[in-house]
């Protein structure tokens, strides 16, 4: 294991139920399969990572020559979405092998699938959230809106500034534009099941951007501390369980 | 929207398959799971289906009369609370959603039973 992302794909929102009969909401990504496209090294390019890309059909006369050699290079098949993700290096690297080493089992060329979060508890996911195009105050930036009845408009923004003192509007002044397809990071989803036969990966909560919209999902980067009371961790507060033993023995 | 294939063929492997087959008007017997303590128990939830939801986040309406007062309760298809589902008779209906069941009482909320397989 040494890849700490993978390319994907969100298919839908359902809902499942775990072992408690708690129900949660569910985001059903299909991640990979992917392959890795080419190794970077610290030694060639400054910085160790993995270039993945997402496996899916791509047809022949829509890939550029320089892509077409790339790809040929390390005999990996055309692929749709190429992305960059660091590599988890082994602890051998410390002793100071040879750069073959460096990266563990990793090499280009090689598979990556779903099964490199099996042990993980959380995931980041970036995506391209949903465009919004000219939006206004009220949508883009919360803004309370104006009252509904009167005779007053709605959604204005209102005043924008002072009189004569300043005379000019402050810069970062919230005003309508553009909204949306931006890249959005959702951090510490926590993984709720994993399809390997499918190559889908369930996490819970919303993920941005469409159906069908690509996304990168890697390893979390912060992923929440385990603490007592915390969900997912078994809750036995050390106090409470020995009394519990003491009262079954009376 | 139609349903993605991918989700589609999730639903399958995630939802339950043992509930058996019913339809609205039809009156069922639920066996919920109580946990009481550490202790579980089943209680029983008699009465008629007047809802049906289906998908792959379903769910089903049971409604009965409980001295005098009329009771309903939602059960997801793949709720952990539901034991079993016991189908006990059928009737015939005309509807889907026999909301129509709320504002009768009595005589009037009677259904026509039928021999349904």
């Amino acid at each position: 294991m040494a890849v700490t992302g993978i390319l994907g794909k969100k298919i839908g929102m359902t809902q499942v139920f775990d072992e408690k009969g708690e129900v949660h909401p569910i985001t059903v990504l299909q991640a990979g399969p992917c392959v890795i496209t080419q190794l970077k090294t610290a030694a060639k390019d400054g910085y160790d990572a993995a270039q993945i890309g997402l496996v899916e059909f791509v047809k022949a006369s829509k890939v550029t020559k320089p892509q077409a050699g790339h790809f040929a290079k390390n005999n990996v098949p055309p692929v749709k979405l190429v992305k960059e993700v660091p590599v988890e290096l082994r602890a051998a690297k410390k002793s100071g092998d040879g750069e073959e080493a460096s990266n563990g089992v990793v090499k280009a060329g090689d598979k990556v699938l779903v099964d490199i979060f099996s042990d993980e508890k959380y995931v980041d996911v970036v995506g391209t959230s949903k465009g919004r195009g000219f939006a206004g105050v009220v949508r883009r930036h919360n803004f309370g809106g104006g009252p509904k009845s009167h005779g007053h408009m709605f959604q204005v923004q209102g005043s924008i500034g002072a009189s004569s003192f300043p005379s000019r509007v402050f810069p970062g002044q919230r005003m309508p534009g553009h909204m949306g397809v931006d890249r959005v990071t959702v951090r510490n989803l926590r993984i709720r099941g994993i399809d390997l036969d499918e190559n889908l990966i369930m996490v819970e909560g919303a993920v941005p951007g469409p159906r069908d919209g690509y996304v990168l999902i890697s390893k979390a980067k912060a992923p929440p501390r385990e603490r007592r009371g915390f969900a997912g961790s078994g809750t036995v507060d050390p106090l409470k369980a020995s009394k519990k033993a003491s009262g079954k023995k009376k | 929207m139609s349903i993605h294939p991918v989700m589609q063929r999730l639903a399958e492997k995630l939802n339950r398959t043992d509930l058996p087959p019913f339809v609205a008007g039809d009156t069922v017997r639920v066996q919920v799971k109580i946990k009481e303590g550490d202790k579980e128990r089943l209680q029983a939830f008699e009465g008629i289906v007047i809802a049906r939801k289906n998908g792959a986040q379903g769910s089903f309406t049971v409604r009965k009369m409980s001295f005098g007062q009329g009771v309903e309760r939602i059960f997801p298809f793949n709720s952990k609370v539901i034991d079993k589902v016991e189908k006990i008779r059928s009737a015939r209906v005309r509807r889907a959603k026999l909301f129509y069941l709320r504002g009768l009482r009595g005589k009037a909320a009677r259904l026509k039973e039928v021999e349904r397989t």
